[in-house]
């Protein structure tokens, strides 16, 4: 029972990072029905930023302008953190859909998704290039407390992480739910030909779409830099395309089911771990994705649908 | 300004009928003369290459027409440059020039027996000009191994995603399945090796040569068997799943291997004999090109076609849309299986890394790069693609900026590729370009 609920406690500080990022993907593809390749670039990006502007921070409290007990202070910096990577990143999605996607609206979807993947890999190999091989180490802005429930070990940190992600999931979903753009976005997934025809701005929802979804990775990057102080340049790949595996199981344009999906990657990959030898992890779990996919098509929430005739 | 706007348009139009009067020689080359001119280009290396890349204080013959050369020493750029004027530009252009009207009459004349011996004759010309070029220095022979490998992956990918119409992410899986496959059986049946212990069929090396495309046959099969795992599932609906699938599938082969301790594990496969020497790399992938090519112009090649434009007019049509996607899929995993087996016994060792998001990538841009639905545009794309891959090596990591922002540029500008949807006609490639008859016609009116 404590094993069990060790590691649910892991696996939902695990799954948040992939739930965050899934949802970048699954607004994208609901939205414009494109794959976008460079979303898990656009992570590790975040995480950069993140890095920069945390350890920016850092030195300027550290000048000592403003009197703060250390707690309250880093809490304040990681805040402030949050909001201004967020913001950065949210150009860098924009970037990405103005260079990569928006010349190619009218081309075969496949090559805008191929552009993704270029944008990806340039903005792996830029930043190889700008700041050099060597990993970078988050800066510690939790002082890392642990207690014990029952045997069970929970960190600030991973409580944290699990309240925020759920947190701006919660905001993404009331955004799309309930404001007048959010209804834009929906409109346009709904019928990408008929919308633009009824006023609906179709370039600047676009822009909102990957800017919305790279503000999410940028939370997810400095989240996994608070719980795993390392980044290193290609941390996105493996993180992007599985987060993207987890976009599509939740089915198109689902922000519940990206959600959903992207916590149970998140369980699966962590009691296979625990469990099996590490090394089996990605074979069990896209095994068991695979599976499921084979039951399930279109993913959890998505749609049924059929090119076969019915008569 | 308006005078100023219109002479300059003449100027350009000037210019350009100037250019395609320079040009207007060489349109009348057919492809024999071209191939007999590359090869006396090669001959002409063979010859005094060297003794000329020593004069023009080069250490060694230029190994890809100079490019290398020039991105690492930009001193020595007029000499690559001259060298490859002399070797190469100049013989090509005056033999193709002055040759063309004896290689149309050349061509001409192979036509009046079986098409099959003229295309041999091209393809025995594009073999020897290959293995005189890539007799040079190893360097340049593996560069022309994996190119030409990278033709049959690229086009096994194009028979999926271009003729297709769906994503296809799980190459690199297939090829992985193929290269393992290959590669267990060639070291289990021919090799000592640490791992598998004596040669179960111990044959004298000649044998093994002999034997060697069975063990390719057996890797394409082994993909061919994976891709039915990824086919029975994605086939059932439409939509994006073969891509979510397929990705997944690719996962789950790297996975498998790393945990496979059997063949290595991380660690990789290695002690593959030396079988993949050049002609059978080239036997293989002229094989891939005709048959590919004929299977995508086939009454199945057609029906895929059908299902790519409109999945329930096919349907309406008689198309079996499920079988004909089913077929498609295993036939383009077997060439990829096959691409991989020879892919081992070139590198002559693999390990699961390999076949990773970066393999994927790779494959994806030679197809998009070369054209959709267009065997020719498969070929341009991958030997463009390697050629562009090894000349910007010396850049190092700026080569994967320099690509990526060349691609997406084509994209925007060619989204479906430089040569996309066309059909490649052997026959029309083989003709003379010009007519005996016209060209004493063209002749008289010349002079």
């Amino acid at each position: 029972m404590t094993f069990l609920l060790q590691n649910l406690i892991n696996a939902l500080q695990w799954g948040s990072f992939y739930a965050l990022i899934a949802l970048g993907y699954s607004m994208v593809y609901g939205v414009l029905m494109l794959f976008n390749f460079a979303h898990g670039d656009v992570f590790m990006v975040g995480a950069y930023i993140g890095f920069f502007v945390s350890s920016g921070l850092l030195a300027v409290a550290a000048l000592g302008f403003v009197a703060l007990p250390t707690g309250v202070m880093l809490a304040l910096i990681l805040v402030l953190t949050l909001i201004i990577a967020m913001f950065l990143n949210t150009f860098v999605g924009m970037a990405v859909e103005r260079i990569g996607y928006r010349p190619l609206r009218a081309a075969p979807r496949a090559s805008a998704a191929i552009t993704g993947l270029m944008i990806g890999i340039i903005l792996e190999t830029g930043n190889l290039a700008l700041f050099g091989a060597q990993r970078r180490s988050f800066p510690t802005l939790i002082e890392t407390a642990t207690f014990q429930f029952a045997g069970v070990s929970v960190t600030n940190k991973k409580i944290m992480i699990v309240l925020v992600s759920l947190l701006l999931m919660l905001a993404l979903h009331i955004f799309v739910r309930r404001t007048k753009w959010g209804m834009a976005m929906r409109a346009m997934a709904f019928d990408y030909v008929v919308v633009p025809l009824m006023g609906v701005p179709i370039n600047l929802i676009a822009l909102l779409t990957f800017g919305l979804g790279s503000a999410l990775a940028a939370a997810a990057g400095i989240l996994y830099g608070v719980a795993y102080p390392v980044l290193d340049p290609y941390m996105g790949i493996l993180f992007g395309w599985k987060a993207f595996v987890a976009a599509i199981l939740g089915g198109r344009g689902s922000v519940l089911g990206a959600g959903l999906a992207g916590f149970l990657l998140g369980f699966i990959e962590i009691f296979v771990a625990a469990i099996f030898p590490s090394t089996m992890r990605d074979l069990i779990a896209f095994s068991i994705i695979l599976l499921i996919l084979t039951v399930r098509p279109h993913g959890f929430f998505g749609e049924p649908y059929s090119a076969r005739l019915r008569l | 300004m308006g005078a100023g706007l219109e002479s300059s348009t003449t100027n350009r139009s000037s210019m350009r009928n100037r250019l395609s009067s320079y040009w207007e020689p060489y349109s009348q080359v057919p492809w024999l003369g071209w191939l007999v001119s590359a090869l006396i280009a090669t001959l002409l290396e063979q010859l005094i290459g060297t003794p000329l890349a020593r004069v023009l204080g080069l250490t060694k013959p230029p190994a890809l027409f100079g490019l290398v050369i020039m991105l690492k020493e930009p001193g020595l750029i007029p000499s690559a440059l001259v060298y490859v004027l002399l070797i190469y530009l100049v013989p090509i252009g005056l033999v193709a020039r002055f040759g063309a009207s004896l290689a149309n009459k050349v061509a001409a004349r192979l036509l009046d027996y079986p098409v099959v011996l003229s295309a041999l004759v091209h393809i025995a010309l594009l073999y020897a000009t290959l293995h005189l070029w890539s007799g040079v220095s190893d360097y340049r022979l593996l560069v022309v191994k994996l190119t030409l490998i990278a033709v049959i992956v690229t086009l096994s990918l194009n028979v999926v995603n271009g003729y297709m119409g769906e994503f296809s992410c799980s190459h690199p899986g297939f090829m992985a399945l193929g290269a393992y496959g290959a590669s267990v059986f060639t070291v289990l049946l021919f090799v000592q090796d640490s791992r598998f212990g004596p040669p179960l069929l111990p044959l004298p090396l000649v044998l093994q040569h002999v034997l060697f495309p069975i063990s390719l046959i057996v890797g394409g099969l082994v993909a061919a068997l994976g891709a039915l795992l990824v086919a029975i599932p994605s086939f059932r609906t439409r939509g994006d799943y073969l891509a979510i699938i397929s990705l997944a599938f690719m996962f789950i082969v790297k996975s498998l291997f790393e945990n496979l301790e059997f063949v290595g594990g991380p660690r990789g496969l290695g002690n593959q004999p030396d079988l993949a020497t050049l002609p059978w790399v080239f036997f293989w992938t002229m094989a891939c090109i005709w048959i590919i090519n004929n299977f995508v112009r086939s009454i199945l090649g057609k029906a895929l076609n059908a299902v790519r434009d409109g999945e329930m007019a096919a349907d309406a049509m008689t198309v079996n849309t499920r079988h004909t996607k089913m077929v498609a899929f295993l036939f383009a995993a077997f060439w990829a299986g096959v691409s991989g087996g020879l892919f081992a016994h070139v590198l002559r060792y693999i390990n699961p890394g390999t076949f990773g998001i970066r393999k994927l990538a790779e494959v994806l841009a030679m197809v998009y790069l070369g054209g959709l639905n267009s065997v020719a545009g498969s070929v341009v794309g991958a030997v463009g693609f390697n050629l562009l891959s090894e000349a910007l090596r010396p850049l190092e990591i700026f080569k994967w900026i320099i690509i990526p922002v060349l691609l997406i540029v084509l994209m925007v500008f060619r989204p479906t590729g430089l040569i996309a949807f066309t059909e490649l006609d052997v026959g029309e490639l083989l003709k003379p370009k010009v007519k005996p008859e016209e060209e004493v016609e063209y002749a008289a009116a010349t002079r």
